[in-house]
């Protein structure tokens, strides 16, 4: 990566975006890159929304308030009505297609759709449909190594269940594979 | 040591605890409540202690008699809670009695909101309490320099026997980034050689601390005492950045905490554009950096001062006073927890220059 | 054989249309509908004023349909008491959480109680702070375990819950105190009548009154709906028991 990328993951409370934004936080700072993690908070996390940034940048990041970001991971059609029109021309938008029905509309961007919702529950978790996505977009992108990635995943929520974390494994390998195809032109 | 990607809220819990501060007095606010919930398991694992107040007003007072014993203490809180604790930093300024404030500032007045505020820079500089005191208030603008800022507090606090307020937006409390802590956490202070601690009147007077001089002349004396060290602390801890301050700026931004970041986005943009504008960023909110501001908003390249702060304008009372009418100064400021963003600052830096977009 | 229709079941006209933003399982909701029910029927609507407190209940003005103040956190009776006593006409009333009540606001609730204030109030007792997420309270539970009490409360160190109704009970100004619960349909119907009473003592001009209402708070408490009522009832119940503290009816009868 060269530069900033800035990417908002946003969803409903409960679609994991805050940890899939600070997990790719985490992952970046070990890259020695300079990040910064910022939570939507106040009264609409009760609305039931919830979204996050990340700013991933090799160099001092300055405003963490960002008008117009390079990326974002859509769980949800409210975050898409938000975050799709926001999105800086020649960015990516990933959106949720297990959930979202609709695409942005937008001709000065790069879509890809990923039912992370299904692809979760295939593998055995449907929890993990946040490590979906951030495979996905990892993949699209390059922001991260994937070793990296892994490393810090098995780190962060390896502790518990052992059988889980393998589900969750393969849940992000089929992301990764996805927007893999994808970036190779062919689509699956 | 490795660098850890931290909420700011926790951020500053661990420094104290870096700066041997392990007294911990709070009640919970949004948006800091991060810091108590923090604290209450971490103090426990260094020895340190932990009280959930009753309130504010509480906090404030369990600060009182915990300063006076010579150990380092500390509080967190919001806004609203801050008005609360007026009462206590009132009595401990007077009592000169060092003691940490941290205020993450939300948006009022009143129950106000929850959201980024700096609309208590007023109280923070000014005195929000009653009488002739000053608190020494620091602004940080990132998780690490709050932590760096959170040390050196109990440092001022400590030399000048002085409360000392670190003030940030709900946005340095809520945001994580990477921060180094200090290789080595420094030990709890011992008060036993102290000269003012209540440490037992054993081979010694004993001592009182107190505000209460019904003598006028001894109280004139002990207000008079204060602004000789507020003197003193002018002259000695007045901290800024500076961020592309050229001779080729048009204008020169104002603007401290998350604020002064925001701008500095802009002013990045402006450059692409053609446009130059420079940073000026006080650190030290009291004392304030009066005579920097003024010789670096006089400069001749100098067309402007534009004045940023996410409230309907209060530093720029400081700024006006400071350039005592030499420069021209505009002011861009959102509140009730709106943030001005990037392109905000940046258009209004047109306006007053007459560019079009 | 023609139907007559009957209306058996309304929205009371204390209570506006607004949905609430209550969690789901959330008690607030049905302490409110007895507060405007109480209202309705003793007709007191149009000249009620309700004094909100800081917590979850912070927007009850949102949901109610009668004039209302909003207090900074824990000063409620203090308001209710500088509106009262300009307007004694009006029928004046606190709504507040534990946290509000019984920590920050311990001070005014027991000296508008001891000058026998003559507002009505309801406390919702749900054993921890809701509204800034899960914080102990002092009407948390030994050994609950909240934000700030992550290993369950010390009573060591917090010392034991605190029964604000037995408290205020020892004072010895007349006034009517009586501790309740919502979590079964029958337990609101008591509820209802101590919160009736409250405020017919208040329109007899008689006396200070608190009901005390047992509620839960499924999303920080961290269960589920169905369990929160009854981890209320296993946990809260045996520790805060229900009835009547204070009545300056029985204290007459007994004189
Ligand atoms: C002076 C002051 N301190 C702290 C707060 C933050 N605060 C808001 S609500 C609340 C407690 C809410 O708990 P409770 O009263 O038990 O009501 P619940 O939300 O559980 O219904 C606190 C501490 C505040 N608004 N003002
Ligand atoms: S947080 Fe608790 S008290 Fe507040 S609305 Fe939700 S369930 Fe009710």
């Amino acid at each position: 990566m060269t530069g900033q990328i800035e990417v908002v993951f946003a969803g409903f409370g409960g679609q994991g975006v805050m940890t899939a934004g600070q997990l790719l936080a985490y992952t970046a700072m070990d890259e020695g890159k300079q990040v910064a993690w910022i939570p939507s908070y106040g009264p609409e996390m009760r609305g039931g929304t919830a979204n996050c940034t990340v700013v991933v940048s090799e160099h001092r990041i300055g405003s963490p308030i960002i008008n117009n970001p390079g990326a974002a991971c859509v769980f949800n059609r409210p975050s898409l009505d938000k975050f799709g029109e926001l999105i800086r021309p020649g960015g990516l938008l990933l959106i949720n297609s297990s959930l979202i029905d609709v695409k942005s509309g937008r001709d000065d961007v790069t879509e890809l759709l990923v039912p992370v919702n299904d692809i979760a529950i295939r593998a055995g978790n449907p929890k993990a449909a946040n490590m979906v996505m951030l495979a996905a977009f990892v993949a699209m992108t390059d922001i991260v190594s994937f070793d990296a990635l892994e490393k810090m995943f098995r780190e962060k929520l390896g502790s518990k269940k052992k059988e889980l974390l393998e589900v969750n494994l393969k849940a992000f390998a089929e992301g990764r594979m996805l927007a893999e195809k994808e970036k190779a032109g062919g689509k699956a | 040591m490795a660098k850890k990607l931290m909420k700011g809220n926790e951020a500053i819990g661990e420094a104290a605890i870096c700066a041997g501060a392990l007294n911990y007095f709070a009640y919970p606010i949004t948006p800091q409540s991060e810091v108590a919930e923090y604290l209450c398991w971490r103090l426990p694992e260094v020895g340190g202690t932990f009280v959930q107040a009753e309130s504010e007003v509480a906090v404030g007072n369990m600060l009182f008699g915990a300063a006076a014993s010579g150990k380092r203490v500390f509080t967190t809180s919001s806004s609203p809670g801050i008005s609360l604790m007026q009462e206590a930093i009132s009595y401990i300024a007077g009592a000169q009695l060092p003691v940490v404030f941290v205020n993450i500032m939300r948006g009022g007045p009143g129950l106000g909101g929850i959201l980024p505020a700096q609309s208590d820079y007023f109280q923070a500089v000014k005195a929000g309490g009653h009488g002739d005191y000053h608190l020494i208030v620091l602004a940080p603008s990132s998780v690490q320099e709050a932590v760096d800022l959170m040390i050196l507090a109990f440092d001022l606090a400590d030399k000048y026997r002085n409360p000392v307020m670190l003030i940030g937006d709900g946005m340095i409390g809520q945001m994580m980034e990477a921060v180094e802590f200090p290789e080595e956490h420094r030990k709890p202070n011992d008060p036993t050689g102290s000269d003012w601690a209540l440490t037992g009147a054993k081979n010694r007077k004993a001592r009182i601390t107190k505000s209460l001089f019904l003598d006028p002349v001894m109280l004139e004396e002990n207000s008079f005492l204060l602004a000789e060290k507020y003197k003193t602390i002018k002259k000695n801890e007045i901290r800024f950045e500076k961020y592309k301050v050229t001779d080729k700026n048009r204008i020169l931004i104002m603007a401290y905490g998350t604020m002064a970041r925001i701008c500095q986005t802009a002013i990045d943009e402006l450059e692409q554009e053609g446009i130059s504008v420079g940073l000026f960023r006080p650190v030290s909110l009291y004392p304030f950096p009066e005579q920097d501001i003024f010789t670096e908003s006089t400069r001749k390249n100098i067309e402007k001062v534009l004045v940023v702060e996410m409230s309907v304008g209060q530093m720029i009372e400081d700024i006006e006073r400071c350039l005592k009418g030499q420069r021209e100064i505009d002011f861009y400021g959102r509140t009730g927890g709106i943030v001005p963003t990037p392109n905000e600052v940046k258009d209004k830096v047109r306006q007053m220059l007459g560019i079009k977009k | 054989m023609a139907y007559q229709a009957n209306t058996v079941f309304t929205r009371p006209a204390s209570l506006s249309e607004t949905i609430t933003h209550y969690c789901p399982g959330c008690t607030h909701g049905i302490i409110h509908r007895l507060v405007a029910e109480s209202l309705d029927e003793l007709g007191l609507r149009e000249r009620a004023v309700g004094v909100a407190p800081v917590g979850c209940s912070v927007l009850i003005y949102n949901y109610f349909n009668c004039d209302f103040l909003e207090a900074p956190h824990g000063r409620a009776p203090a308001l209710a008491t500088g509106f009262k006593r300009i307007r004694p006409d009006m029928i004046v009333f606190t709504y507040q959480g534990d946290g509000d009540l019984a920590s920050i606001g311990m001070g005014e609730i027991v000296h508008a109680a001891n000058r026998g204030e003559k507002f009505t109030t309801i406390f919702v007792n749900n054993a921890i702070y809701g509204m800034t997420g899960g914080q102990m309270a002092p009407t948390t539970m030994p050994g609950q375990r909240t934000t700030t009490s992550p290993a369950g409360r010390d009573v060591d160190l917090a010392g034991y819950p605190i029964r604000m109704a037995e408290l205020l009970s020892t004072l010895r100004t007349p006034a009517y105190v009586a501790r309740t619960s919502v979590h079964t349909p029958m337990h609101a119907v008591q509820a209802k009548q101590a919160i009736k009473k409250a405020f017919r003592l208040q329109k007899e001009n008689r006396c200070f009154s608190l009901v005390e209402v047992l509620s839960t708070c499924p999303t920080n408490w961290g269960i589920a709906p169905s369990d929160a009522t009854r981890w209320l009832a296993e946990n809260m119940l045996p520790y805060y028991p229900l009835g009547v503290f204070k009545d300056p009816e029985r204290e007459e009868a007994t004189s």
